[in-house]
């Protein structure tokens, strides 16, 4: 395998502005990621974050006007996507790249059968004829887990469930073994007992494959037990960057603290639900400051004058804030606390 | 299917019935008769030909005969033109004014769609905001005044094609009448185009279609073109009757022996079988090609079903 250092895609610096009547939307503004060969990684952030303008931009799907990608690199197994001529990103499309989308009801062609429309790619990039991509795409179908088949392969999209539909969806976007899967929230619009069938699958089909995957959702719950790292997303911008277990134990961005805090916790005594006060900030007109100074419990002023710097706590943990290293130091106590108050609970329990 | 199709012909015969006895009325109430002319007729033959046309009868009794008439599909005779049933008539004059409503609507498709998906792939650059400002023209512009301009340049400036008179098919004679005719369709097929293209284009089948790495050609004619069609296939039925209307004119205008010129001179005359003979017929075909368009969606969107 070639690309340097094993990485199979590394986000440099991405800037996509969207130019609106309401004056200049920077969506993305200033991205920096990179994503290991065969590993998970989760894109987290409220709606309006940027998190799916991101992975747009990477298939450079991003509807131009009233988008464009502003900057940055976008280095794809070695060569700069955004260098690339329109014919050759198609030929990433769909085959080395490939896309789930939320809302499975609208991302179906509803006036063309599965069969067609799972046939078409490996026709495409693979150069398969008519007879080899029905029975491939049969065989997809079969992967993805839809009983029966071959007599279902010619129904139309209306005719499946939502969860079906999700999993036609991931049986297209597997067909030509792509090197690297985004998921932008495949589980959003569906059942929760749907979900994780779901998310099992493309799990299950991750391990099998060994392609790497992007997933995106704004659902702390889903990617927990996913991916191998995480970015948080607020306002066109990575908050915070870790590994999966890291962050979950130890944020060190306060943004990241209210997401954990607002996953509900049934064990918990407390009836209230938290929540973020506000809402996120109109990303045409941003502050000079902390975009989420106004939100957050432990800004002072110089978070609203200033734009915060993004702090490496460990190699492999940064967030972006002007208190990163009190916020990380705090979530430690806490963590040692909670590990406390858990083996003191055991001593009781044995006594 | 079936049974929509049966349960659609039937509901056709009362449509038909209404609209005919609406005509009926209408040319009942308006005073004078097919044979009052300039000279004043004496009581004696007006007594005559009340009694020869069946005038003299109760109106309830005109009616039914009208009514039975159509239930046969027998107009009887035209009082104008001695001797020719009306149903010859429409024989002689439906090849004509099919001719020219058919080119025309096929133009006007050709045009307007083709227009209209490029005017949404391109949607807000200056060939969208000309081909829709010409549009605006075609659907503005009346027939009767574009008809004689396009005669002025074509035919009697630059010579080019011959100004007036049916010559079969084909023929040069087409050219003029069938543009006259269709610039409206065209028009409108092209705004209707260019909208449901536009709505379809942000669809999020079509980023899936995208996402798969197809090409733009595969993406708008293989993905969108389907979906966006659909106003202008509904829109269809309802310019079947416009067609109709418009040929009235365009076949004044350029003296072709069509239904139109036919209807026209019909109404003038006072030719009462004439008058109800065409209105049946046209109202019967636009309630046809309607049944024929929802039939139709059913093949095009496989979610519809009956």
């Amino acid at each position: 395998m070639n690309g340097r250092n094993g990485n199979i895609l590394e986000v440099r610096d991405l800037r996509t502005y969207f130019q609106t009547e309401d004056g200049t939307v920077k969506a993305v503004d200033g991205v920096d990621f990179e994503l290991k060969r065969g590993e998970t990684l989760g894109i987290v952030g409220e709606s309006g974050s940027g998190k799916s303008v991101t992975n747009l931009s990477i298939i450079r799907l991003i509807p131009d006007p009233p988008g464009k990608i502003v900057s940055g690199e976008i280095i794809f197994d070695g060569q700069d996507i955004l260098l690339l001529k329109t014919e050759e990103v198609r030929k990433i499309r769909g085959k080395r790249i490939a896309m789930i989308f939320q809302d499975p009801m609208t991302s179906l062609n509803p006036f063309m059968r599965i069969s067609r429309q799972l046939m078409e790619l490996t026709e495409l990039h693979l150069g398969y004829t008519r007879d080899q991509a029905y029975e491939h795409a049969i065989k997809m179908l079969e992967t993805v887990g839809i009983p029966d088949a071959r007599s279902r392969v010619d129904s139309y999209p209306h005719e499946f469930s939502g969860g079906m539909r999700q999993r036609v969806m991931i049986a297209m976007a597997l067909s030509c073994e792509p090197e690297l899967l985004i998921a932008d929230e495949p589980t959003t619009a569906l059942d929760v007992t749907i979900q994780a069938q779901i998310l099992e699958l493309i799990k299950s089909l991750k391990q099998e494959t060994g392609t790497s995957v992007i997933l995106i959702t704004h659902d702390l719950g889903v990617v927990a037990g996913m991916t191998d790292h995480i970015i948080v997303m607020y306002a066109g911008k990575v908050f915070e960057q870790a590994r999966t277990r890291e962050l979950f134990a130890t944020p060190g961005n306060p943004y990241t603290k209210g997401l954990l805090r607002s996953v509900p916790d049934p064990t918990s005594e407390q009836g209230a639900l938290y929540q973020i006060p506000g809402l996120p900030p109109d990303v045409a007109h941003l502050p000079p400051g902390c975009p989420f100074a106004e939100r957050c419990e432990r800004a002072e002023d110089i978070c609203r004058r200033e734009f915060p710097p993004f702090v490496a706590l460990t190699p492999d943990h940064h967030s972006l804030c002007h208190f990163a290293e009190e916020v990380y130091s705090t979530s430690k106590r806490e963590r040692e606390a909670r590990a406390g108050a858990r083996s003191q609970e055991q001593v009781l329990d044995l006594e | 299917m079936f049974g929509f199709i049966l349960r659609r012909l039937i509901v056709t015969i009362p449509m038909v019935i209404i609209v005919v006895s609406l005509t009926w009325g209408l040319i009942r109430l308006a005073p004078g008769n097919f044979y009052t002319g300039e000279k004043k007729i004496p009581p004696a033959i007006e007594k005559n030909l009340r009694e020869k046309y069946g005038l003299d009868k109760p109106w309830y009794v005109q009616y039914g005969k009208m009514v039975w008439n159509i239930v046969r599909l027998d107009f009887g005779t035209s009082l104008k033109y001695e001797g020719q049933s009306v149903n010859s008539i429409l024989a002689r004059t439906l090849p004509v004014s099919a001719t020219l409503g058919f080119l025309a609507y096929l133009l006007a498709l050709f045009v307007g769609v083709t227009a209209g998906t490029i005017a949404a792939l391109k949607q807000n650059s200056r060939l969208d905001y000309s081909s829709m400002a010409l549009a605006m023209l075609g659907i503005s512009l009346p027939n009767f005044v574009l008809g004689p301009i396009l005669v002025l340049i074509f035919s009697l400036t630059l010579y080019w094609l011959p100004p007036t008179r049916w010559g079969g098919f084909p023929s040069l004679n087409l050219i003029l009448p069938v543009i006259t005719l269709s610039a409206v369709y065209m028009a409108y097929i092209a705004r209707l185009t260019r909208s449901g293209m536009l709505e379809v284009l942000r669809a999020d089948y079509i980023r899936t279609a995208r996402a798969k790495g197809l090409s733009e050609k595969a993406v708008v004619l293989r993905h969108a073109l389907r979906g966006g069609l659909m106003p202008v296939v509904s829109y269809t039925g309802p310019a079947l009757a416009f067609l109709i209307a418009g040929t009235v004119v365009v076949e004044r205008i350029f003296v072709y022996p069509g239904l139109g010129t036919y209807f026209l001179n019909a109404c003038l005359n006072r030719d009462e079988p004439l008058i109800i003979g065409i209105v049946a017929f046209i109202s019967i075909s636009v309630l046809i090609f309607n049944l024929l368009v929802d039939i139709a969606y059913g093949f095009i969107d496989p979610r519809i079903r009956y």
